[in-house]
């Protein structure tokens, strides 16, 4: 469980992000939505320390990441699993060695082993192919599902997904989304998903806080989103053309149902 | 630059050297990626250090016979004159300059596009404190291997000179050696090794600085290049001045 309280940061006088206060709960894929520019890759970087907050805290199984000593943040980060917006998989690296990477670098696995585990986690992502490629020889989806090998192959207690479908067509997201979805409760880590994109809320969207000009203007599951009163939040949810059909026939079934009491 | 710019980028460049210098994750990777950097730095510079040191020394031969013409000054003082400027000033220094070229732009374009691409956030947020991943073995390797490729750059200008400038009839082969031979100090040769040293940190720390942090995209990594060869001559032409006035003067 991660526990963000009171986060707060500013570039000069630009805030982007306001006393965001939000629990990311173990075994559940937690959603971060909301329009580009409202502050959701600032968050994450600032979770994981790649950005200093103004203030606040980022409280780790109840211990604050921020106060911690350098070598304490990193064994918190040898938990930590990320997958970023553009994959940022080493492209000098073959596939193979881009998975074995944390696995040298923080294990006494023999070659053998770390071999095994890196096939173990190219079958899970269904690659089983692909150890011997380069970053640059794969699609943007192959990409993303090395990346979340390369995730997981430290067995992370934390997850990290910085847009994970963007770039990507709607059935390769759908079989990301599920990706990682699984991984979550196969692993039972805490998943962190930024992303814009309502098909990924609605599909893996078990807790969902919604940034609106750096502050959360709304918090709730993905079964309340469809429903929520908040107007920023639905006119966000019922931008696309399909959604907003939905909300029509929605509205139309709430009120026959009003005539007919 | 005003001047308070420039404090904070020396100021930077300390920290992440304070980065840089800490024990590395796993010792055995580190001395697997010093050799490939050695092997990249080193050993991927010879061609063109060999080609330039080989011409260099030839018209550096050439110019000390056209500028001694005459009766006064003994034939032999053109090999005096070509060993001492390869080796005080050209293998040293001018070699340098041109190795600021090829393995800066190098260091700072290979740094700036994994920052850009968030390959470095990547490093950081696995727990592996990347500016000592990435930085350390290129320091490391260059400062290792540049007195190397230095030794022989002298060397093949040495040869230059001599096939070259007998070739070109400017001086015959016994003149020359003679030339080479004449009062020779070794201490000068001390002076440009120790000056290389410099250089072989310089050169890929500053680099490493311009990449490391570069902010943008592939324009900016473009830019980021460009600023560390410009920066990277600029302190060690600095820095050549200062030695040169602490170990000749």
């Amino acid at each position: 469980m991660i526990e963000v309280r009171g986060l707060s940061k500013a570039f000069g006088e630009k805030v982007v992000l306001k006393d965001f206060n939000f629990t990311f709960e173990q075994g559940k894929s937690n959603l971060i939505i909301g329009e580009s520019g409202t502050g959701k890759s600032v968050l994450i970087k600032c979770m994981v320390g790649l950005i200093l907050p103004e203030q606040g805290q980022v409280l780790y199984h109840g211990k604050d990441f921020l106060t911690m000593s350098y070598e304490e943040q990193k064994e918190v980060r040898k938990q930590i699993g990320m997958l970023f917006q553009g994959s940022a998989l080493f492209d000098s690296m073959t596939v193979e060695d881009n998975i074995m990477f944390p696995l040298t670098m923080f294990t006494n696995m023999t070659k053998g082993e770390k071999e095994a585990r890196m096939q173990f986690c190219l079958d899970r992502v269904n690659l089983p192919q692909a150890a011997k490629l380069y970053p640059a020889e794969l699609s943007g989806g192959m990409k993303k599902r090395v990346a979340i090998a390369r995730a997981i192959a430290v067995k992370p207690r934390y997850l990290f997904c910085d847009e994970p479908n963007s770039g990507l067509d709607p059935k390769t997201s759908i079989l990301i989304d599920e990706l990682i979805k699984e991984i979550t409760l196969e692993y039972d880590m805490t998943t962190l998903v930024i992303t814009h994109d309502m098909n990924s809320v609605l599909e893996i969207g078990d807790k969902i806080a919604f940034l609106h000009k750096g502050h959360k203007e709304w918090e709730g599951t993905r079964k309340e989103i469809l429903y929520a009163e908040n107007e920023i939040l639905s006119k966000f949810v019922y931008a696309t053309k399909f959604l907003q059909h939905f909300r029509s026939k929605l509205q139309a079934e709430k009120d026959s149902l009003t005539k007919g009491d | 630059m005003n001047p308070i710019a420039i404090i904070a980028h020396i100021g930077q460049y300390f920290l992440l050297l304070g980065r840089v210098f800490r024990k590395p994750e796993k010792s055995n990777v580190f001395w697997q990626r010093f050799f490939h950097e050695v092997n990249a730095i080193g050993i991927g510079s010879l061609g063109i250090v060999a080609i330039i040191s080989i011409f260099m020394g030839a018209v550096i031969t050439i110019q000390a016979a056209f500028g001694f013409e005459s009766p006064w000054i003994p034939l032999y003082a053109v090999g005096l004159a070509a060993r001492d400027s390869i080796i005080l000033e050209f293998s040293p220094t001018i070699v340098s300059l041109i190795l600021a070229g090829k393995v800066g732009s190098s260091i700072a374009s290979e740094l700036g596009n994994m920052r850009v691409s968030e390959q470095i956030d990547a490093i950081d947020v696995m727990g592996v404190n990347s500016a000592s991943y990435l930085i350390l073995p290129k320091i490391a390797a260059s400062v290792f291997i540049f007195p190397f490729v230095v030794t022989i750059s002298m060397f093949l200008g040495h040869i230059g000179g001599f096939v070259l400038g007998v070739a070109a009839g400017v001086v015959t082969p016994y003149e020359f050696i003679y030339g080479i031979q004449y009062e020779f100090r070794p201490y000068n040769v001390v002076y440009a090794l120790i000056k290389t040293l410099f250089f072989g940190f310089i050169i890929p720390s500053v680099s490493a600085y311009h990449g490391y942090y570069t902010k943008g995209g592939s324009l900016e990594v473009g830019q980021s290049s460009t600023r560390a060869v410009v920066y990277s001559i600029i302190v060690l032409l600095l820095f050549n001045f200062l030695l040169t006035q602490l170990l000749l003067a």
